[in-house]
């Protein structure tokens, strides 16, 4: 037993991948357990150790902790990366829901029918460029600071950096218009944990590809 | 200005109704400003109130908090139904991830297609009874205690008694009925659930929001349906 978080999940990035991010944020090792048939899901659930029969689960500090928000508030509370007080956990618990519902919708656009994705990747696009990021380049602009919520890092902008870097990936000059937001993410990827998370060989998914889709709707009958 | 939080949202549950049930059970006077027609929505909007341009918002300490779990978070930390330590959060928070979960697919039900409605229904009821529940029913019974987490009131606690109210609503007997998964006290664990939903609904601040004439909204009926989606759509 290696005292390091293990976490239980597919080998992509899918719901787990915004905790793989932030505990590298946080410069805490990880180990991961690979679910990659349908057996290996359902041993979990009869060994009853998935509370809601789902995951992601991690283990961590003796709990098996299920449910993402649930996995990532703990951890950012546990590293420090939760804001001072009351009025800073608010705040980032709002950016973090808004970074949550554009990389939600990202997220899922593999899975869409062929003949919905053209549609719905200009959603994606006209959500990220009117709705999100234009909050995050404002939040920037009114404190004129380094972060988000309280001039100290947390989680919301390990969030923000990879929810830029996904949107990216959707389309490559998204932050065009967002001047303050490219300035947050070439320094943001610079942070020395994140820098290494964003190296090649690191723990970090690669991108979505029709081969893992293959494998989520295998294993997870949908 | 009142100082007391004022909730915008439409006069229907949705989002908005585990907002009510917390700040109600927290015994916290609350104003609504309902949004009634496409226009007061895009006002909102226009003014800068909405952070992502959507609702639930709560006018609350000066801030326009947005975000339902954002709400949910801070009334519970402001009012001390968080648990006392990080491990008990982590306890309230996964519990009441599952009870959202569930919530979402219950309170959906209304919104689909008439062709889907009688599938849908029957899925989430199969998961109110063979995923949610039992995992409720476990934890009461591991630790034989009042209350979910830390032998305290909190938010998981109120969040629980809002599903089981719901459930009910939708199968009368859905607690007595329990198919059990587990083989021990099997015959015990809707009299447990129902034990423990008579103690939480006999706190005062919940059982004001119980009564007819108090905030808490009804089941949505047709007409509401059509009313929100011409709101939001």
């Amino acid at each position: 037993m290696s005292g390091k978080p293990k976490l239980h999940y597919t080998k992509g990035r899918g719901k787990m991948e915004s905790i793989r991010w932030l505990l590298a944020a946080a410069g805490v090792e990880f180990e991961e357990e690979f679910i990659e048939t349908k057996d290996d899901l359902e041993k979990l659930r009869n060994d009853g150790v998935l509370m809601f029969q789902q995951v992601p689960m991690v283990e961590i500090d003796g709990m098996k902790m299920v449910q993402t928000r649930a996995i990532l508030s703990y951890i950012a509370a546990k590293y420090n990366l939760y804001g001072k007080d009351l009025k800073e956990r608010a705040w980032i618990d709002m950016y973090v829901e808004g970074t949550t519902d554009l990389m939600g919708m990202i997220m899922f656009h593999p899975f869409q029918p062929a003949e919905a994705k053209e549609k719905n990747l200009a959603l994606i696009i006209e959500r990220a460029t009117t709705r999100y990021f234009p909050v995050y380049e404002k939040a920037l602009k009114d404190h004129g600071q380094d972060y988000l919520v309280g001039n100290k890092l947390s989680w919301a902008d390990v969030h923000l950096l990879e929810a830029i870097l996904m949107a990216e990936e959707c389309k490559p000059d998204i932050l065009s218009a967002f001047p303050l937001l490219q300035a947050f993410k070439g320094r943001t990827s610079n942070i020395p944990t994140i820098k290494k998370f964003l190296q090649p060989g690191s723990q970090r998914k690669p991108q979505t590809d029709e081969k893992f889709v293959a494998l989520v709707r295998k294993i997870f009958n949908f | 200005m009142s100082g007391k939080p004022k909730l915008h949202y439409f006069n229907g549950r949705g989002r908005m109704e585990p907002i009510r049930w917390l700040l109600a059970a927290a015994g916290v006077e609350f104003e609504e400003c309902f949004i009634e027609k496409k226009d007061d929505l895009l006002k909102l909007r226009k003014d800068g109130s909405l952070l992502f341009q959507q609702v639930p918002m709560v006018e609350i300490d000066g801030m326009k908090l947005a975000q339902t779990r954002a709400i949910l978070n801070y009334i519970a930390g402001k009012y001390n139904l968080y648990g006392k330590d990080l491990k008990e959060r982590a306890l309230i928070d996964m519990y009441a991830e599952g009870m959202m979960d569930l919530n979402e697919l219950l309170m959906s039900y209304p919104f689909q297609p008439a062709d889907k409605k009688e599938q849908h229904l029957a899925n989430a009821l199969d998961k109110t009874t063979n995923r949610y529940f039992p995992v409720f029913e476990k934890v009461l019974k591991d630790h034989g205690q009042d209350f979910l987490v830390g032998n305290q009131f909190s938010k998981a606690d109120v969040q629980l008694l809002e599903i089981l109210l719901m459930a009910e609503e939708y199968k009368p007997d859905i607690l007595a009925k329990f198919p059990l998964l587990q083989v021990i006290e099997q015959c015990c664990f809707g009299f447990v659930l129902q034990k423990f939903k008579a103690r939480v609904s006999n706190i005062p601040t919940i059982k004001k929001f119980l009564q007819p004439g108090s905030q808490r909204k009804p089941l949505p009926e047709e007409k509401d349906v059509q009313k929100a989606w011409k709101i939001f759509h």
